[in-house]
């Protein structure tokens, strides 16, 4: 069966004048199967974000390649999107900053629905669908807080019926409890919608509790992947377990967590 | 007690009222937890004791301050020039996010040694030294080299440091810390933590620590407060309030929790 994601050996490299060439992504191997929800782990700088925008064509690849349903993606550049690959759909970390501050959300969802594939649904049943009132439509993006942001930011993502969502720490910048409900909240859509996740974020316990599977990265590599159930509870790499031992345990003991 | 008494605490803003009388106490040398979902009013109980709360709410009930040297009543009812002597050199604050509380463009020596000149009347040269011991403190690498950099230059887990440096720079009793660590990686986030704790114990911090994550709490806090819609409806010890909760609601925010078993250990659920 052909992967709805299929990341191939890829590697992504940036040149940094008068220090020589970082290597982001080295040499990553990674699959999103249809329907399914994959988490992507690791610290700030492993490069997990340059994956996030490899996969959606706006780094360009030094190596390895990228198929979306076995074709591969292209790099964006001056051109529109190929029809095809708008099935591909990203949710940014900062809904501030992705959400075009002068047009109603109605209209930016309404651009989504106009290249979907397919009959997209009514603007007002997207908005109901991530928890927001038909009504919001007319509102601009300033009257919403942070979390109701994004939630706009998921409806136009989903706008476009896409096959593959990715969310790059889409929950990075709200408000720390309403984070573990937005996430809920993209995983439920997303499979509604018969569209995979990839699911970016530096929180494994977030993670592990909306990801079928779970990839975890260290600079620039997948060191580990698997079942998210097997990955938390019986960690192969040492850097997955210094992660884990380092999230603190809700059990009233007064435990300091491993550094 | 020395330390923080928040009594029957109230905060109305366009009419809605936020806080409904928040009663805690933070006694110094503890770490006391203010736990809640988003909108419980516990970073605005902060902001209150701080009076740094939004323009044009109406605030009542006392929070005293009792150090052993300095007693004060209520810090609701001080003038700002007193109120401003209280903060920095008696209370200081630390933020959620650290790129946006240091100032951008001064550098972190500048950062660090402004307010202590003004409050300590220190000169340039001892300011620069307490400076340096303070990055020391909290454990920033190379602090002589430090203090010519700026915020942009320091990564997350350094900047939240410094910004500790600067909280207990003018020695302060008591700390309000509002969701210090949530902006952090969980191995950056584990060092903070056992610095937050050490400087607690060392100091004889009141810490008041603001944050939604009961590991966190469960981790640091001594005593842990759960707030719900502008009110503490359960205070006790961190063993009783996760492990035995009293009130329904603190039940259900444990229970909300995803479960935790401690990591690689593969205990069923």
């Amino acid at each position: 069966m052909t992967a709805r994601l299929q990341v191939e050996a890829a590697t992504v490299t940036y040149r940094q004048p008068g220090r020589g060439v970082l290597t982001a992504v080295d040499g990553v191997d990674l699959r999103v199967e249809p329907g399914e929800v994959v988490g992507l782990v690791g610290e700030s700088g492993c490069g997990k974000s340059t994956l996030a925008r490899a996969a959606c064509g706006l780094e360009p690849l030094a190596g390895g390649r990228i198929l979306l349903d076995g074709e591969p993606v292209q790099r964006l550049g001056l051109r529109a999107r190929e029809v095809r690959l708008r099935r591909i759909q990203m949710v940014f970390q900062n809904p501030y900053a992705s959400l075009n501050p002068r047009r109603r959300v109605g209209a930016q969802i309404e651009d989504g629905r106009r290249v979907a594939a397919g009959a997209p649904a009514p603007v007002g049943e997207l908005l109901e669908s991530v928890g927001l009132d038909a009504a919001a439509a007319s509102r601009y993006p300033h009257e919403f807080s942070g979390g109701q942001r994004q939630r706009v930011a998921i409806a136009r993502a989903m706008a476009t019926r896409p096959d593959l969502l990715i969310g790059d720490e889409p929950i990075a910048s709200l408000d720390a409890s309403l984070q573990a409900r937005v996430a809920a909240l993209m995983r439920r859509v997303a499979l509604e919608n018969g569209a995979s996740l990839l699911f970016i974020s530096h929180d494994l316990a977030v993670v592990r509790a909306i990801a079928d599977r779970i990839a975890v990265m260290q600079s620039g590599r997948i060191v580990e992947q698997g079942p998210a159930e097997q990955v938390w509870a019986a960690p192969q790499h040492p850097y997955t377990r210094r992660l884990l031992a380092a999230i603190p345990v809700a059990d009233g003991l007064g435990r300091l967590p491993a550094v | 007690m020395t330390g923080l008494e928040i009594t029957g605490l109230t905060l109305e803003l366009n009419g809605r009222r936020i806080l409904d009388g928040v009663d805690v106490s933070a006694p110094a040398g503890q770490v006391t937890g203010l736990a809640g979902e988003s909108g419980s009013g516990k970073t605005m109980t902060g902001l209150a004791v701080m009076g740094l709360q939004p323009a044009g709410s109406k605030v009542g009930g006392t929070v005293s301050y009792d150090d052993g040297e300095v007693q004060v009543a209520d810090l609701l009812s001080l003038r700002p020039g007193a109120l401003n002597r209280m903060r920095a050199r008696r209370i200081a604050m630390v933020f959620q996010d650290p790129s946006s509380s240091l100032q951008p463009m001064l550098s972190i020596g500048a950062q660090l040694t402004d307010h202590v000149r003004h409050h300590l009347g220190l000169s340039r040269q001892a300011a620069r030294t307490r400076a340096v011991e303070l990055l020391e403190r909290v454990q920033v690498p190379s602090p002589e080299a430090a203090l010519k950099r700026y915020p942009h230059q320091f990564s997350g887990g350094q900047l939240q440091r410094i910004a500790f440096a600067i909280a207990i720079a003018c020695e302060p009793k008591v700390l309000i810390a509002d969701e210090p660590t949530t902006a952090l990686d969980v191995t950056v986030q584990a060092g903070v933590l056992r610095l937050l704790r050490g400087l607690t114990d060392d100091l004889g911090l009141a810490v008041l620590l603001v944050t939604h994550d009961l590991g966190v709490m469960s981790a640091v806090a001594d005593t842990v407060a759960v707030m719900r819609h502008g009110v503490v409806v359960e205070h006790g010890s961190r063993y009783q309030v996760i492990r035995e909760p009293r009130t329904e609601y603190a039940r259900e925010l444990v229970e909300s929790l995803p479960h935790t078993p401690p990591p690689g250990t593969g205990e069923p659920e």
